[in-house]
């Protein structure tokens, strides 16, 4: 009896003011603002809702939350600042954050030399191979987009493809993942055009393609508005074979901005976009459409897979927290690491010592602009 | 001619008539200052941009393009009033730090008025695209392409008219060619640069509206054309109105047949390899004045 009141009061002890003061600290470095703030924007806006409603429901291990987040403006100089900050000064318990590849990079080497899990939302492959010790990513690779759209146009009959790309860090990034993967893939790439950053017009690139003998297929690597003004350009020029963008345009802004050119165009991209028009039976179905609800009922704007990034990157942290039993940096990474059958917005992850993303291909799925809206491809 | 070279040629037109009209509005300030104005690409942002909002807000197109041509007119003479003309004795290379400085206040504040996304503007006269030759192997250009060539003739003919005719036309050429003597003979000095400043943003807004059924616009547009559009005004010759055309319309062709023939990763490098050639060989530009040294 005595025992039994001595560990009560043990545990009353250990979950009283004194655990409530010292709250478990998320570090954020996002581009809110600047070139990438499509993408920092909704990543902050889900960390802070998720955070409140974590802490709402009694926190994580008998902890509160708290969010430390910096503004790094797509800086990769900023984000290696912020991020000095956030592991001497803010003494954070783990790092969520990169929106871009560049500020990603930025922050491998401190987190590397601090011992701190890191949970990347930016795109490339570079941030997980070779593999790092600290270093995870929530996001799909451009390696698994190339692969999925080849798998695609294979299943189609088309072996030879175009592509055509932007200048950005994304567009040059998707653009070597493809060239590298298109002959495993069993995919010829006959003609590679570039377009610059701010281009107004695409036809020249467009009609060069048009013109090469064998084209059945044509891929778009890129984001903003340049993948808009190629579908334009494209239906104007009257190509016939299929077009291909990249799950950089993943968002209805590219369908409202390409209009009626954006019919027939094919995508890759997480489920979180076609939410609602999952069969009952996906085991998606439930997280997509419960974070699209609580995003857009509180922010009053469209859900993107951006966002979706974040909300992987937080709750893979708080999963790995609560298996570790602790937010001890060490224990969390490999808690981290051991993840296994996680349901995220982005697909299934299972991590391994050799993976720190964990996805497959089947966490993409093949969208088609069907009457100015998504539609899934058998 | 094989359909591709057409398609090239009018890919051309369309980029160089989009340039054009983006470096029609450098001439007026430069000839009024001898200022190259660098926020002049915010103008044309501000003009899509405003144009998009309003015509969203459910007016209808014209009142949009007007109301925002307002918009940007009344932007160019606060940034004359407030940021030019306090500093009007310094020398020029401040007054074009200055225009740097206010392109960067206007896009945070673009960002701040509307948002950070694309927006569209539909075209004047549909989107179906007019074919030359046959339909199958036939090349195509955008009925709006026509309205951006249309709108540089009219601005050109217009500009002429101004300079050459109207007496406010007549001071500013007259404060560019001799500020001390023009204010001797009775020209305010202050009005001229307020007149130009407002007309070469009205100008630029105009070129907004016209270019974003083409493009889209978006807050940070106005930082590649204004330098496409500076590139060729450069190549046409600074001042000169038909030269801003048509150096527009040679980098604009220069760029889609250096892509259709040579490299689409290197298009931007040839067009800016010869204008470094015509600037070395025509200092003046092809249309420039030449200048007469006084020994």
């Amino acid at each position: 009896m005595f025992l039994r009141t001595l560990v009560a009061a043990a545990m009353a002890l250990a979950l009283s003011p004194l655990a409530e003061a010292q709250p478990i600290r998320i570090g954020a470095f996002l581009s809110v603002t600047g070139p990438a703030a499509f993408l920092g924007d909704p990543e902050q806006k889900t960390l802070e809702l998720y955070v409140e409603k974590l802490n709402a429901a009694g926190g994580v291990l008998g902890r509160k939350l708290e969010l430390v987040a910096y503004d790094s403006a797509g800086d990769a100089e900023k984000a290696r600042g912020y991020v000095k900050r956030l592991i001497e000064q803010d003494k954070v318990d783990v790092l969520v954050g990169g929106s871009t590849t560049g500020e990603t990079m930025a922050a491998v080497p401190l987190a590397e030399a601090a011992g701190m899990p890191f949970i990347s939302l930016a795109g490339a492959v570079v941030i997980i191979e070779p593999v790092k010790k600290w270093v995870f990513k929530t996001p799909h690779t451009d390696r698994m987009a190339c692969e999925k759209v080849f798998a695609d146009m294979r299943a189609r009959g088309a072996t030879k493809a175009a592509l055509i790309s932007g200048a950005g860090g994304f567009d040059r990034s998707m653009r070597a993942e493809c060239l590298k993967v298109a002959g495993a893939q069993g995919v010829q790439i006959v003609a590679d055009e570039t377009y610059g950053a701010g281009d107004t017009d695409m036809t020249a690139q467009l009609a060069k393609i048009k013109g090469t003998p064998g084209v059945q297929a044509v891929l778009n690597a890129g984001f903003g508005q340049g993948p808009a003004i190629v579908t334009k350009n494209y239906r104007q020029l009257g190509i016939g074979v299929p077009l291909y963008q990249s799950h950089g345009v993943a968002s209805k802004q590219y369908v409202s901005l390409a209009g009626d050119a954006a019919e027939g165009v094919r995508l890759p991209a997480a489920a979180l976009l076609v939410a609602e028009t999952l069969p009952d039976a996906d085991p998606q179905k439930k997280v997509v459409t419960g974070y699209k609800r609580d995003y857009e009922s509180r922010f009053k704007q469209e859900v993107s897979t951006f966002g979706g990034h974040a909300y992987d990157g937080l709750m893979l942290a708080v999963e790995a927290m609560k298996r570790a039993g602790s937010a001890d940096k060490a224990k969390v990474r490999d808690a981290l690491e051991a993840t296994r059958g996680y349901m995220g917005t982005a697909g299934v992850v299972n991590m391994s010592a050799q993976d720190h993303m964990g996805l497959d291909l089947t966490a993409f799925r093949m969208l088609e602009v069907r009457k100015g809206d998504w539609t899934l491809v058998k | 001619m094989s359909p591709e070279l057409t398609q090239y040629l009018l890919s051309g037109i369309t980029i160089g008539a989009i340039y054009a009209l983006v470096a029609l509005g450098f001439s007026i300030i430069f000839n009024a200052s001898h200022v190259i104005n660098f926020a002049q690409g915010e103008f044309v942002m501000i003009g899509g941009m405003a144009s998009a909002a309003f015509f969203d807000a459910g007016l209808p197109l014209p009142v949009a393009i007007v109301l925002s041509i307002g918009v940007a007119t009344l932007v160019g003479l606060l940034l004359e009033k407030l940021a030019v003309e306090p500093a009007r004795d310094a020398s020029v290379i401040t007054l074009i730090i200055i225009t740097i400085g206010a392109s960067i206040l206007l896009r945070g504040l673009a960002t701040l008025v509307w948002d950070k996304k694309i927006h569209r503007l539909p075209a004047f006269s549909g989107e179906a695209p007019i074919v030359i030759g046959s339909t199958a192997g036939g090349a195509t250009l955008l009925p709006q392409v026509l309205w951006v060539l249309g709108v540089s003739a009219a601005a050109v003919a217009l500009l002429t008219w101004f300079f050459r005719r109207t007496l406010t036309g007549k001071a500013i050429l007259a404060v560019s060619h001799n500020r001390l003597a023009a204010r001797l003979m009775g020209i305010s000095v202050r009005r001229v640069l307020a007149v130009s400043f407002g007309l070469s943003a009205a100008l630029g807004a105009l070129a907004g509206a016209l270019i974003a059924p083409i493009s889209f616009t978006a807050w940070d547009v106005g930082v590649m054309l204004g330098l496409k559009g500076f590139a060729a005004a450069i190549l046409g010759g600074l001042g000169s109105s038909a030269g801003a055309v048509l150096g527009g319309l040679a980098l604009g062709l220069i760029e889609s047949l250096g892509a259709g023939y040579l490299s689409s990763a290197y298009k931007d490098v040839f067009a800016f390899l010869i204008i470094i050639a015509a600037l070395v060989f025509l200092p003046n530009g092809l249309l420039g004045r030449r200048a007469a040294e006084r020994v």
